[in-house]
C-alpha cells in the first residue's frame, strides 16, 4: 500500500485533466494498438491478401491478371496438389499417435524415484531441438548405405529399404521424424496434468475397486480432459503445418510423393514464380486449418468468458 | 496419484521400473546420442567405413576446430543471436502492453482482439508467405536483420499477448482497483503494480521465444538471401551441402546448433514448461 501512496503523490505531475478523466478509455487503447497495429501489418492483412492473390496469375514482379477461379480450377486437375493433401491427411492421422505415445510416456514417468526430474527434461528436449537437426540425424538414421538402421540390420541380412527415395515410403518416414518432438511435447503436457490430477477421487475410486485400465479411462482421463485438448489441438496444427522436415529431408521428393501442401505453396512460388497458384494452395491450407482453429477458439473463450 | 507409486509395489516390480527407465531413456535418446557421438568420430573411422560402432578414438576438438574453420559457422550462430534477442524484447514489450489493455479493461471488442490474436499465431505460414516478403521489400528490409526481427516480433506477439492477458487477468484485480481510487495513473499502474508481478510470466515467454525463434528455418529462409546474414538454421543446410561425406563435421554443427536453446531449456525448466503447458492443467 506504501508504494500506492507514493504513486499518488505524484499524479499532480502527470497528464492534463481532459487525460485523466478519461484514461479508462483511452489507456487500453494506447496499449493495445502498437501491438494490433504490428499483428495486423504482419499477419491479419497479409492472409487477407494471399486470398486477394490466389484469384490473380502473377509472377512476382510485373502486372497481376485477374483469372477468377483458374487457379483452384488448376488446383482440382493438378495430380501433385492431390498428392500433398493426401499427405497432410497421413500426416494428421499419423500424428495423432503423438498424444497417445505422450500420455504413456507421461505415466511411465510419473513417479517419485531418484533422478526422476531429469529423466523427465531428458525425455522432454527432443522438442527443443531444431527440426532441422532432427530431420539431419533422421536422414543419417534411414540412409542406405551407411545409417544407422541400415548397419544394425546388416548382420541378419535383411536390405534396408532407402526409406527417403522410396516413393512409397518417404512420407512415413518424415512423419515418425516429426512425431518424436511431436511426442516429448505431449509427454510435457500430459505430466503437467497428471500433477493436477485430484488424488482424492483417484483413491475413492481405487476403494471402490477400481485399478489399472478401467481407473485410467474412466477417471484419470476425464480429469485430463484439458491436456488432452491442447495436446491433440496443437498436434493437428502441427501436422497440417509440417515444412521444416519436408524441406530439409526430402525436398518433395521424390516425385512428388513426400510433398504436402506447404511445402509446394513454397515450391510453386519460390521456383516456378507461380504467386496466384502458391497463393491457392496456400489459402486451401488455410481453410482447412481455420477448422481447428475454429474449435479451439471456441473452447479457449467459452472458458475465458465466465471469468473477468 | 496416478499410477500407483512404484514404492507401493513389489520389490522386483521395482527393479524392473529401476531397470527399465535408463534403457528407455537410451532408445529415447538415440538421435541426440547419435549426434554427439558422430561429432566425435575420428576421420579416420569415417574412411575405415565405422560410421556406428565404438569409435578407436574421439576427435571432438579436432572436429569441432574444423567446423568452425571451413565452414561460416561462426556468423551463422551470431546472426542467430543478433536476429533472436531484438524480436524477443520487441515481442515481450509490445505483449505486456496488450495484454495488459485486454485484461485490465472492459470494454466491447476485446474478445474479438484477443481471439484474432490467438488464431493468427495458428495460421500456416505459407498464407502470410508472399505478402510479407513483398512487404519487407517495400518497406526496404528484405534481405536484411530486420526483415525477420519485425516479423518475428509481430507474429510472436500474438502468443505473447494471450499469455500476458490470461497472466495478468489472474492477478488480484483489488491492487489495480485501490491504485485506481488512489488517483493513480494508468500508466504508472501498469510500470508499478502490473510489470513487477508479471516477471515470471515475462522469463517463460522469453525462453519459450528463444526456442522458438533460434529453432525457426522459414522465415529466414523466405525474408533473407545474402548468405552472410544467414542465422545458423539455414547455415545447416549450406553445411549439409558442404560436407556431403564429412558426417562427423555435419553432425559436429548440428550440435553447435542445437546447443543454445538446450542449454537455455536445462537452464530455465521450471519456466519454460510453465510456459509451453498454460492451460494444461486447467479443468
Amino acid at each position: 500500500m506504501t508504494e500506492i501512496q507514493v504513486l499518488s503523490n505524484s499524479r499532480r505531475r502527470t497528464g492534463s485533466t481532459f487525460l485523466r478523466k478519461h484514461q479508462l478509455i483511452i489507456a487500453p487503447v494506447a496499449f493495445i494498438t502498437p501491438a494490433f497495429a504490428m499483428f495486423s501489418l504482419f499477419v491479419i492483412y497479409p492472409i487477407i491478401q494471399s486470398i486477394g492473390l490466389s484469384f490473380v496469375e502473377w509472377q512476382g514482379i510485373g502486372p497481376q491478371t485477374w483469372v477468377g477461379l483458374d487457379n483452384y480450377r488448376e488446383l482440382l486437375g493438378d495430380p501433385v496438389f492431390w498428392k500433398a493433401l493426401t499427405n497432410n491427411v497421413y500426416w494428421l492421422v499419423l500424428f495423432l499417435l503423438a498424444p497417445v505415445l505422450g500420455l504413456f510416456i507421461a505415466l511411465f514417468l510419473n513417479q517419485n524415484v531418484f533422478g526422476i526430474r531429469l529423466v523427465k527434461s531428458l525425455f522432454f528436449f527432443p522438442f527443443v531441438v531444431s527440426q532441422i537437426v532432427v530431420g539431419l540425424v533422421f536422414a543419417w538414421f534411414y540412409d542406405p548405405a551407411f545409417g544407422l538402421l541400415a548397419t544394425m540390420l546388416e548382420p541378419l541380412g535383411v536390405k534396408f529399404p532407402a526409406i527417403l527415395s522410396n516413393e512409397n515410403w518417404a512420407t512415413f518416414g518424415i512423419i515418425l521424424a516429426g512425431l518424436w518432438p511431436q511426442t516429448a511435447y505431449c509427454m510435457i503436457l500430459y505430466l503437467t496434468g497428471l500433477n493436477s490430477v485430484n488424488p482424492e477421487v483417484i483413491e475413492a475410486a481405487r476403494l471402490d475397486g477400481a485399478k489399472g485400465w478401467r481407473l485410467l479411462v474412466n477417471i484419470v482421463l476425464p480429469q485430463l480432459r484439458a491436456a488432452t485438448f491442447i495436446a491433440v489441438v496443437v498436434t493437428i496444427i502441427g501436422a497440417l503445418r509440417s515444412f521444416d522436415l519436408v524441406a530439409i529431408m526430402t525436398g518433395g521428393g521424390p516425385y512428388n510423393s513426400s510433398n504436402v501442401l506447404a511445402y509446394y505453396m513454397y515450391d510453386n512460388a519460390i521456383f516456378r514464380y507461380r504467386m496466384g497458384y502458391a497463393s491457392a494452395i496456400a489459402t486451401i491450407l488455410f481453410l482447412i486449418m481455420d477448422l481447428y482453429i475454429a474449435w479451439f477458439l471456441m473452447r479457449l473463450l467459452k472458458n475465458e468468458k465466465g471469468s473477468r | 496419484m496416478f499410477p500407483r507409486p512404484i514404492q507401493e509395489r513389489s520389490r522386483s516390480r521395482q527393479l524392473m521400473y529401476k531397470v527399465a527407465l535408463p534403457i528407455s531413456l537410451i532408445i529415447w535418446l538415440l538421435p541426440m546420442i547419435a549426434i554427439v557421438a558422430t561429432a566425435g568420430r575420428s576421420l579416420s573411422d569415417l574412411n575405415r567405413g565405422n560410421y556406428w560402432g565404438m569409435p578407436s578414438e574421439w576427435a571432438f576438438i579436432e572436429n569441432f576446430a574444423k567446423v568452425f574453420g571451413s565452414s561460416s559457422i561462426g556468423t551463422y550462430l551470431l546472426n542467430s543471436v543478433i536476429i533472436t534477442l531484438p524480436s524477443i524484447a520487441g515481442a515481450l514489450f509490445l505483449s505486456t502492453l496488450a495484454g495488459a489493455g485486454l485484461a485490465l479493461y472492459k470494454f466491447r471488442g476485446r474478445f474479438l482482439i484477443l481471439a484474432l490474436f490467438i488464431a493468427g499465431n495458428f495460421v500456416p505460414f505459407q498464407i502470410l508467405m508472399i505478402p510479407v516478403r513483398q512487404l519487407t521489400l517495400d518497406l526496404g528490409v528484405y534481405d536484411t536483420y530486420w526483415g525477420v526481427i519485425l516479423f518475428q516480433i509481430a507474429f510472436q506477439t500474438g502468443f505473447c499477448t494471450f499469455f500476458m492477458r490470461n497472466f495478468i487477468a489472474e492477478l488480484p484485480f483489488e491492487l489495480v482497483e485501490a491504485a485506481r481510487a488512489e488517483g493513480v495513473g494508468e500508466w504508472q499502474i501498469l510500470v508499478h503494480i502490473i510489470v513487477p508481478l508479471v516477471r515470471p510470466a515475462l522469463a517463460a515467454l522469453a525462453v519459450l521465444q528463444f526456442t522458438f525463434i533460434w529453432n525457426d528455418f522459414f522465415w529466414p529462409l523466405i525474408l533473407i538471401q545474402s548468405d552472410e546474414l544467414r542465422p545458423i538454421t539455414l547455415g545447416l543446410t549450406v553445411l549439409k551441402g558442404q560436407y556431403i561425406s564429412s558426417f562427423n563435421l555435419l553432425a559436429a554443427g548440428s550440435l553447435i546448433a542445437a546447443l543454445p536453446p538446450v542449454m537455455m531449456f536445462f537452464a530455465m525448466q521450471k519456466h519454460f514448461i510453465a510456459g509451453l503447458t498454460l492451460g494444461a492443467s486447467k479443468g
